[in-house]
């Protein structure tokens, strides 16, 4: 299961961290969203943008988030361990983040985590278990970075993997024949829209 | 079956263009001006007679709550808040208003912003929605770019500026308190009420919190009148519904269909029925994780709309029907809920933080019949401490699944643990 | 003021109070863990549900404002119910280890688990295990026994002003934490201890000492700062084990700072135990009739201009009315309470105190800092300043000072010539005083012990008058003393008579050979290299500066082991009482001056306490009225003259070492190690 918190003795120092300019740029554009004096509000957003910039979340990164922010660095350390999405140990280059929650435990998500975990070395493949990930017409659902592979098995999921092993990006979406959330086999409604 | 043409989500599985042109063939920011013009009051009296209740799950009347904002804008704004972190188990209609019909939502936005006299609204997606938000960044930058937001926006002569707002995997943000918390960049810990966000609420300000599809349904209920909406239904469970049917189905998949709809119907009209047949039903939890499951006997003839569901003891939540065929495990399938309310719950308050692993543990030797038969009543006992007792709903939801398991299947609880014990006392 | 029925009384209560206030008031009393009435509320713990008519669930009555109409119950079953649940749930994580944790016999939960728990565990899975956290010298933690109230927290962020602490991860999960792991950079951190309702956070030091029960508990004072907290000190034995903070609104809320609680292992150390004679340049150990002939045979025959006195910072009031009297029957005017040679007089007492008292600050709306660090100062009172910053709307400013304060003030400049500035109205923050209803100038020890501190002292009392400050119903003119005795030394008038010599006079004449015998009343803050060929009797409790310099050593009795009264820097007397007794041959320091003014053929006029006590309030009525402060008239004080541009400094730049008790304690050394790591990491 899971890990939320990491303790920061375990994980890989990182000496220094600085935005770069277009990462700036686009944290500068989060904290505009926001009242003047509210630039907390940007915590969750400029988090974000210091992972996709390092592929994880050292503490300098933290604290650089802390002091542009203008926040004490406990308060972001209290965020980047509260959000699940936050990784603070370095991960490989795709994360697959399983949902075994109910409704795609009952469509067979045992299977596609058994997938994923064979494959996961660190390296190319981290794996992590997820909840819900809101996509239960779906099920069993995958995100694999920012996109959502659906209506996955074993096989599939192992077809999945290998494409991206090759460098391939496979399209998002239903990995079966089936228009998103709609009916396999077509909808039921909208037929005449 | 609800007709084609009283469907408000007309984009739902994404087949036609989800852009503002797009949006537009299909009737959306139709007029808008027009909409505002009859004023804030006027606006939320229409939503309290559509009969509207909050899609978000705990159904609360969406005009009354639009009416508890101040009638004047004082020395602090007002705001709108959207509540797109859609995480309930079960539930991913949101995702699809987000992903396919956008502009809905932000029209829906200005419309509710301008009635409860706010000038900034906020979505709150959930962070693994990226590509759904990057939708919604679009649609609402093309409403800047004609002039549908921002500065008199649509020739009301209201400014309303909109922002999306992505979190980062926390089921509880999607509490309106707890997503205010997040929203000003705290960690999502649901706050004590009194105060209510209309009161204070984000920064301290006058806020409402809605749920995305509330809001979406808000500008067609507007514009073809309470009347019409109000005539899906049985009466205090007005309107049209997104229902998202998932498990043990031959066709998961989302719908808009008509409140009170028979469960079985909508699970043979729109979901191919029952795996196996309708006969081979176990059980459905009919409206996402934390509602209490139903047994089949129950599914043959319930409604699914607020109050039908209710009276069987369960809910409608927000209409995410989980069904579950004979080859379920359903303690294990109601332990695998145990154990998302131990990893969601925020830690904040006693009963909720301590409870929910508890709950959790004993319902994984549950599973296995690794127990005493007592501890069913213990375990029951147990999750009546959390209810009730906790700072917000999350220790009433991780409790509820667990009382629908034991009122429903205790044989089979106790069927385990005899059967685990006899073979103990074989060994 | 709302009225409510609770438990089938109806009571009124003030408007704005919470429903477990309204409880308090109607005399039910609520369980809670997590709400502290000095802390904001959190209302997690869930300990305090209680029933409300009409309402569904059960509510959380620390967070619920009481309103007109309630009906309250709690004593329900659904009450009962939920506090058993609450219990069970706070215990099933918590370990059983009562008998070895610290706070076993004064824990809140085991108390509450009397109440409302049950004898026996439901919960047959494991217990959390949760590493220990390292917080420093003081806080020892240990974990797993913590229950999540977040006041450690909530109290590091709002009084302590040092967002160091936090909760990491969530659900089960969540951990207290500084996630990084330092010391607290807090002067306040052992008050952690006592907010901590359970052992997850106690007292490092006093870590397997003793228990609650053994000790016998003394109510005191405090004299380690000038602030004159209200403390409790508990002994076994003749050992003094542990210092904790008394409730006093008006003084220290219920907060003291790190160096009151833990200085008090210094009492264990380097102890003057018996007299010393020095014999052909050694000391040696002597009787109090050896020690007293010495003196006498030194005194024979010199005149009382070659006498001098100088008194320290922490001597009971009783000590220095009796060497005032003994100086003056041998006929020398040199007397002086100003160790560090503050230009304060002894004449207009609010030209000397902190006139509108500590609580005054909670009503100023302007604050300005003369030449003080009130965080290093007393750093309760500047938790006090943070705490009115908090509540807003109070512009705070400095002159001198740049250090972190916990809350922000605007630095107007370095010295005496920006007060000259501010006085003649040339900067903004002139405007600010005058605009002020309760303008408050907080003058330090910085600005006044230079030798243009007269000047300086005129120039801050122009600017109070200036500003509007000094009024019939509010006198906003104070002054942050460092040291505990200086009040009640200025009041007495341990202060050069007529033609005598300050503390910088006396130096000279020793070194010039002028004065020939100095008597130092526990004064080690001087510098002793000063002191020439003079005779130095030294009359104190620890072997610090004065003694090694000394001629003749007479064994006094620190704070804890005398009855003694002593005068907070706002002017209230106060007495602190005897808690054990000092070490060996050691005696209370009023009747060791009387002994040996006997021997000296002086013989003072009282043999008791309550007749020296008289003496103080002859001397000065303000030591007529015990525990509230007395109010000064105002008057001229201070002198125009010219000042240098040298910047404002506080004398206190290592907050851990001020005295010669907090010098010997081992444990502040370990403190001032701590804060030098920290400071050199960052």
């Amino acid at each position: 299961m899971a890990m939320i918190t990491a303790d920061p003795k375990d994980v890989p120092q990182v000496a220094s961290f600085a935005f770069t300019p277009e990462y700036l740029e686009k944290a500068k554009a989060l904290i505009a969203q926001y009242p003047s004096g509210r630039q907390a509000s940007a915590v969750i957003g400029v988090l974000d943008l210091a992972q996709r910039q390092q592929g994880w979340l050292p503490r300098v990164a933290m604290d650089a988030v802390a002091k542009l922010l203008d926040m004490a660095p406990i308060r972001v350390y209290e965020i980047a361990t509260f959000y699940t999405m936050f990784q603070l140990k370095p991960k490989g280059k795709y994360l697959l983040q399983v949902c075994t929650t109910t409704p795609c435990w009952l469509r067979g998500s045992d299977g596609v985590m058994k997938a994923c975990r064979e494959a996961a070395d660190g390296e190319t493949f981290s794996v992590q278990e997820v909840e819900c990930l809101g996509g239960c017409v779906n099920a069993p659902v995958v995100q694999i970075n920012d996109d959502f592979y659906e209506d996955l098995d074993e096989v599939s999921m192992r077809k999945l993997l290998e494409a991206f092993r090759r460098g391939e990006t496979p399209k998002p979406g239903p990995q079966i024949d089936r228009q998103t959330s709609a009916p396999i086999g077509g909808p039921t409604t909208l037929k005449g829209v | 079956m609800l007709a084609d043409k009283d469907r408000i989500f007309t984009n739902l599985y994404g087949i036609h263009d989800w852009r503002l042109a797009g949006a537009r063939a299909r009737g959306a920011w139709d007029n808008t001006k027009a909409i505002l013009d009859r004023g804030p009051d006027a606006i939320v009296d229409e939503m309290k007679k559509s009969g509207l209740r909050g899609r978000g799950g705990a159904g609360f009347p969406t005009g009354l709550k639009w009416s508890f904002m101040p009638k004047e804008v004082k020395d602090r704004p007002h705001y709108l808040v959207v509540n797109a972190d859609e995480s309930e188990p079960g539930t991913c209609k949101d995702r699809d208003i987000m992903r396919h019909d956008p502009h809905l939502l932000v029209e829906g936005c200005l419309v509710a912003g301008f009635a409860m006299r706010a000038h900034a609204g906020y979505i709150y997606v959930r962070g693994e929605f990226y590509n759904e938000a990057e939708h919604l960044k679009i649609a609402i930058q093309e409403a800047y770019d004609a002039g549908l937001l921002g500065k008199n926006a649509c020739g009301s002569g209201w400014d309303f500026d909109l922002y999306v707002h992505r979190g980062a995997g926390a089921y509880i943000c999607g509490e309106e308190t707890a997503l205010l918390e997040s929203l000003e960049g705290k960690k999502g810990m649901p706050r004590l009420k009194p105060p209510f966000p209309a009161g204070a609420g984000l920064y301290g300000c006058p806020s409402t919190v809605n749920n995305v599809e509330s809001i979406a349904v808000a500008p067609t209920i507007l514009r073809r009148g309470a009347a019409w909406f109000s005539s899906f239904g049985r009466p205090n469970n007005a309107g049209t519904k997104l229902f998202c049917i998932s498990g043990h189905v031959n066709k998961p998949c989302n719908v808009e269909e008509a409140m009170s709809i028979p469960l079985r119907e909508l699970i043979d009209t729109h979901a191919g029925g029952v795996r196996g047949g309708w006969d081979n039903l176990l059980a459905v939890i009919p409206g996402g994780a934390s509602v209490p499951l139903l047994p089949k006997e129950i599914c043959d003839t319930v409604l699914m709309d607020f109050d039908a569901l209710r009276d069987q003891k369960s809910g409608l939540g927000t209409a995410a029907v989980i069904v579950m065929d004979k080859s379920t495990d359903i303690v294990k399938a109601i332990a695998r809920l145990s154990y998302f309310y131990k990893h969601e719950s925020c830690g904040q308050c006693t009963p909720c933080r301590e409870g929910t692993g508890w709950m959790w543990r004993v319902m994984e030797r549950m599973v296995v019949g690794d127990a005493r038969i007592e501890e069913i009543d213990a375990l029951e006992d147990v999750t009546k401490q959390v209810e009730g007792h906790t700072i917000c709903a999350l220790g009433d939801a991780a409790a509820w699944p667990i009382q629908g398991l034991i009122r429903h299947f205790r044989p089979e609880m106790e069927r385990r643990i005899r059967t685990r014990s006899r073979q103990l006392a074989a060994e | 003021m709302p009225k409510l029925k609770i438990d089938g009384v109806e009571i009124e209560v003030p408007a704005g109070i919470t429903v477990l206030q309204a409880c308090e008031m109607a005399g039910v009393e609520i369980p809670r863990f997590c709400y502290h009435e000095r802390l904001s509320i959190a209302g997690n713990c869930r300990m305090c549900l209680v029933e409300q008519e009409k309402a569904p669930k059960p509510i959380a009555s620390c967070a619920m404002p009481a309103a007109e109409g309630m009906v309250i119950k709690t004593d329900t079953p659904m009450v009962k119910k939920a506090r058993n649940g609450v219990m069970e749930f706070l215990l099933i994580n918590h370990p059983l280890d009562c008998p070895i944790c610290d706070q076993g016999g004064e824990c809140d939960l085991q108390d509450q688990a009397m109440a409302f728990g049950f004898d026996r565990s439901r919960y047959h899975e494991n217990k959390r295990a949760v590493p220990d956290k390292e917080l420093g010298p003081l806080v020892k933690t240990s974990m797993n026994r913590c229950i999540h109230c977040t006041r450690c927290i909530r109290f590091a962020t709002e009084v302590a002003g040092v967002e160091e602490l936090g909760a990491t991860g969530r659900g089960e999960s969540m951990e207290v934490t500084t996630y990084v792991e330092h010391a607290l950079s807090s002067e306040l951190s052992g008050n952690l201890v006592d907010l901590c309702p359970v052992g997850a956070l106690t007292s490092k030091p006093y870590a397997f000492e003793a228990r609650s029960w053994e000790l016998s508990k003394t109510e005191s004072v405090d004299v380690l700062d000038a602030l004159g907290a209200n403390i409790r000190v508990d002994t076994r034995g003749a050992t003094v084990m542990r210092v904790l903070p008394r409730l006093n609104d008006d003084i220290n809320e219920e907060w003291i700072g790190d160096k009151t609680r833990h200085a008090v292992d210094g009492l264990r150390y380097q102890r003057l135990d018996r007299p010393y004679v020095r014999k052909a340049g050694k000391l040696a150990p002597a009787t109090w009739a050896e020690a007293f002939t010495a003196i006498a045979s030194k005194l024979e025959g010199v005149d009382g201009k070659k006498i001098a006195a100088i008194v320290g910072d922490q001597c009971d009031a009783e000590a220095m009315v009796a060497l005032k009297d003994l100086m003056a029957a041998l006929g020398s005017p040199n007397v002086d309470c100003r160790q560090d040679g503050a230009r304060l007089e002894a004449g207009v007492r609010a030209g000397y105190i902190f006139n509108p008292g500590i609580q005054g600050i909670d009503q100023a709306d302007a604050i300005l800092l003369i030449g003080t660090n009130p965080r290093l100062e007393s750093p309760v009172l500047n938790a006090r300043i943070r705490k009115r910053y908090l509540t807003g709307r109070c512009a705070i400013a400095s002159i001198g000072s740049v250090a972190d304060l916990t809350y922000p003030t605007e630095r107007l400049g370095a010295g005496p010539a920006t007060l000259r500035e501010l006085a003649d109205g040339k900067l903004g923050f002139s405007e600010k005083l005058k605009a002020a209803k309760n303008p408050l100038i907080i003058v330090g020890m910085g600005a006044l012990s230079r030798d243009d501190g007269t000047a300086v002292l005129a120039l801050a009392r122009e600017l109070a008058e200036k500003a509007n400050a000094v009024r019939e119903d509010w006198n906003g003119f104070a002054v942050l003393h460092t040291a505990a005795a200086r009040v009640g030394g200025l009041d007495l008038g341990l202060v050069p008579g007529e033609g005598g010599r300050d503390v910088a006079g006396i130096l000279e004449g020793a070194q010039a050979k002028e004065i020939e015998v100095v008597y130092l009343l526990a004064a080690d803050e001087i510098d002793t290299q000063k002191l020439g060929k003079a005779f130095v009797v030294y009359q104190g409790h620890h072997g610090d500066a004065g003694a090694h310099r000394a001629d003749v050593i007479l064994p006094g009795a620190a704070y804890t082991e005398k009855p003694g009264t002593y005068v907070n820097t706002e002017g209230r007397v106060q007495l602190g009482r005897r808690a054990n007794f000092p070490p060996g041959e050691a005696r209370e320091d009023w009747a060791i001056l009387r002994a040996l003014s006997e021997r000296l053929g002086k013989t003072l006029p009282y043999d008791t306490l309550d007749q020296v006590r008289s003496r103080l309030v002859a001397v000065s009525r303000s030591f007529a009225a015990l525990d509230q402060q007395v109010a000064g008239n105002w008057g001229t004080f201070g002198k125009a003259g010219p000042t240098s541009d040298a910047a404002f400094a506080s004398p206190i730049t290592n907050y851990y070492m001020t005295c010669p008790i907090s010098r010997a304690s081992r444990t502040m050394a370990e403190c001032m190690a701590s804060r030098q790591q920290l400071l050199a990491a960052e």
